[in-house]
């Protein structure tokens, strides 16, 4: 017994499993602002509405074009991926240079603008997608019962993420991206398009949150207000691992996600601001994040 | 200068203006450089002389006139596209990115054309960057990181370098090191434009030199004609 409650092994390992799911999405999340922040220094407000916006690709590619999961899994990050980058093309170019502060309002503004449109044409109530066939059932693992899709997202999620901290910080396409952002201009100087780089590093990232979106459509619903209910969190989570900060978002990811779900726990009272008591507590130990260089 | 028409110039420089902001700090820049030549920029600090290579290189904020790159006018062009018709800077700053291992700097370059050196053959002239590969571009000597930048644009094929005060802060045994490889790069056919202050390491690979004050050249003669009168003029301008 602690705080009065009596927990139950199932208890536990049933928030376990919820803290890592949400951990996936916060850490698959986290990640791609991470990398948008990191590499060319823009606070993507818009992360969240992007997230919405690739369950929904999702939806409509499954009752629209009758193609399944699987072919949404690559198609709407790639679809909202290339929306990304139109976003970068006509509207972030322009603030090259500036204060992280205006890329901050501009993506703001566009968040507004996605989350108000879907809202506008699909009400706040949410649309269900179902799980597919090959992931439905469960494992009894003997301590707990562990739905199939579930432990999908975990994993493949966890796969992306190191996949990804692969890709930047042990290929030679990952080096091109380090060396622009640490000097743009003489990495242009050597003959590599920095301008297209930094295009399609914004579309990858937002790739990213559409993939989170995809493997988040089967298990919440498929709801306008998705990306906003998320988006403090997964904000919280980048300062607490440092921002722009590859490892740091990924483990901070997981790791708040598994402690939300004890707090529920232990004390489910403090499960909503857990998050926040921790950046906060960090922030005054370490000003630029768990993981963070400083500046 | 008996040999100024025996070949087309691999970089013809005329009216070259720059400005950073507001600030004008070219003036009407006219020079040249011939196949295989060494050529070398003196002058003052502030003369313009980084100026002029950033200026030819694309990455001043604004500038105008004209840059001919082996018959290529590159006045309009970005400095990725210039760096991909063979030319290649070796910055003042040494530019050595800190967040790449030394392995990742060397390679970082991309290929520009066929024939750049192996890196057998840059390990060759610089044995010591084999070996701290697996180092952080942050941790290198003064020496290790002017070898590195060096280095670095002897792999992609560009074949019109400029290095940028080469010498500049360095050891003198690494200063013979650099003016062994710049000869040597010399032998092969290299066309070099090098910014100097240190005259004398000049005098030891140039061909021609031009002499910079505020922002304009002021001065131009080769090696051969370096006489009393001259030395003389050069003594005036840089206090040599």
């Amino acid at each position: 017994m602690i705080f009065g409650h009596v927990i139950t092994a199932q208890q536990l390992f049933g928030q376990l499993l919820i803290g890592l799911i949400n951990g996936s999405f916060y850490a698959l999340l986290s990640l791609g602002l991470a990398v948008i922040f990191g590499m060319l220094n823009i606070v993507n407000f818009a992360h969240g509405a992007l997230y919405m916006m690739g369950a929904f690709v999702a939806y409509f590619l499954l009752h629209e074009l009758g193609l399944n999961y699987w072919w949404a899994l690559i198609g709407s990050p790639l679809i909202v991926g290339a929306f990304g980058a139109l976003i970068e093309r006509t509207l972030l170019v322009r603030l090259r240079g500036l204060d992280p502060l205006y890329s901050l309002l501009l993506t703001f503004g566009v968040a507004l603008m996605i989350q108000g449109l879907f809202q506008n044409y699909f009400g706040a109530s949410g649309m269900p997608y179902a799980i597919p066939p090959q992931l439905s059932g469960a494992h009894n693992l003997g301590f707990m019962f562990l739905p199939n899709y579930r432990a999908w997202v975990i994993g493949f999620s966890a796969f992306v993420c190191l996949a990804t901290w692969f890709l930047i910080e042990k290929t030679r396409i990952g080096a091109y991206l380090r060396a622009a952002t640490e000097n743009p201009t003489m990495t242009r100087a050597f003959g590599l398009n920095v301008p297209r780089m930094i295009t399609l590093t914004y579309g990858f990232g937002v790739g990213l949150a559409a993939l989170a979106g995809v493997l988040a459509a089967p298990i919440n619903q498929v709801r306008p207000g998705m990306g906003a209910d998320i988006i403090a969190v997964v904000f919280a989570v980048v300062v607490i691992g440092g921002m722009g900060s590859i490892l740091g978002s990924i483990i901070t990811g997981f790791t708040l996600g598994v402690v939300e779900g004890m707090t529920k726990v232990f004390y489910p009272e403090a499960s909503n601001t857990v998050v926040f008591v921790i950046m906060a507590v960090v922030l005054l130990i370490k000003p630029a994040g768990l993981f963070g260089k400083v500046a | 200068m008996a040999t100024a028409e025996a070949a087309a110039p691999t970089l013809a420089v005329s009216g070259l203006q720059a400005w950073y902001g507001e600030s004008h700090v070219l003036h009407c820049v006219d020079f040249e450089v011939r196949p295989g030549e060494v050529v070398t920029l003196l002058g003052r600090n502030g003369a313009g002389k980084t100026t002029t290579l950033k200026a030819i290189m694309g990455i001043v904020g604004k500038r105008s006139g004209s840059v001919a790159f082996t018959g290529h006018e590159t006045i309009g062009l970005s400095s990725d596209r210039i760096a991909r018709l063979g030319m290649a800077i070796c910055p003042e700053e040494r530019a050595i990115f800190s967040s790449l291992s030394v392995r990742e700097n060397l390679m970082l370059p991309p290929r520009v054309a066929p024939g750049g050196l192996t890196l057998e053959r840059i390990f060759a002239l610089f044995p010591n960057l084999a070996e701290r590969l697996a180092s952080g571009g942050g941790k290198l000597s003064g020496g290790e990181q002017q070898m590195l930048a060096i280095a670095r644009i002897l792999r992609t094929g560009a074949r019109f370098l400029m290095l940028d005060e080469p010498t500049e802060g360095l050891a003198p045994v690494i200063i013979r090191q650099i003016g062994h490889t710049i000869a040597e790069l010399k032998r092969e056919g290299f066309t070099i434009l090098l910014v100097e202050q240190n005259f004398r390491f000049a005098a030891t690979v140039s061909d021609r030199y031009y002499v910079m004050e505020h922002g304009h050249i002021e001065l131009g003669f080769a090696n051969a004609d370096l006489d009393a009168n001259n030395m003389e003029k050069l003594h005036v301008r840089l206090g040599v």
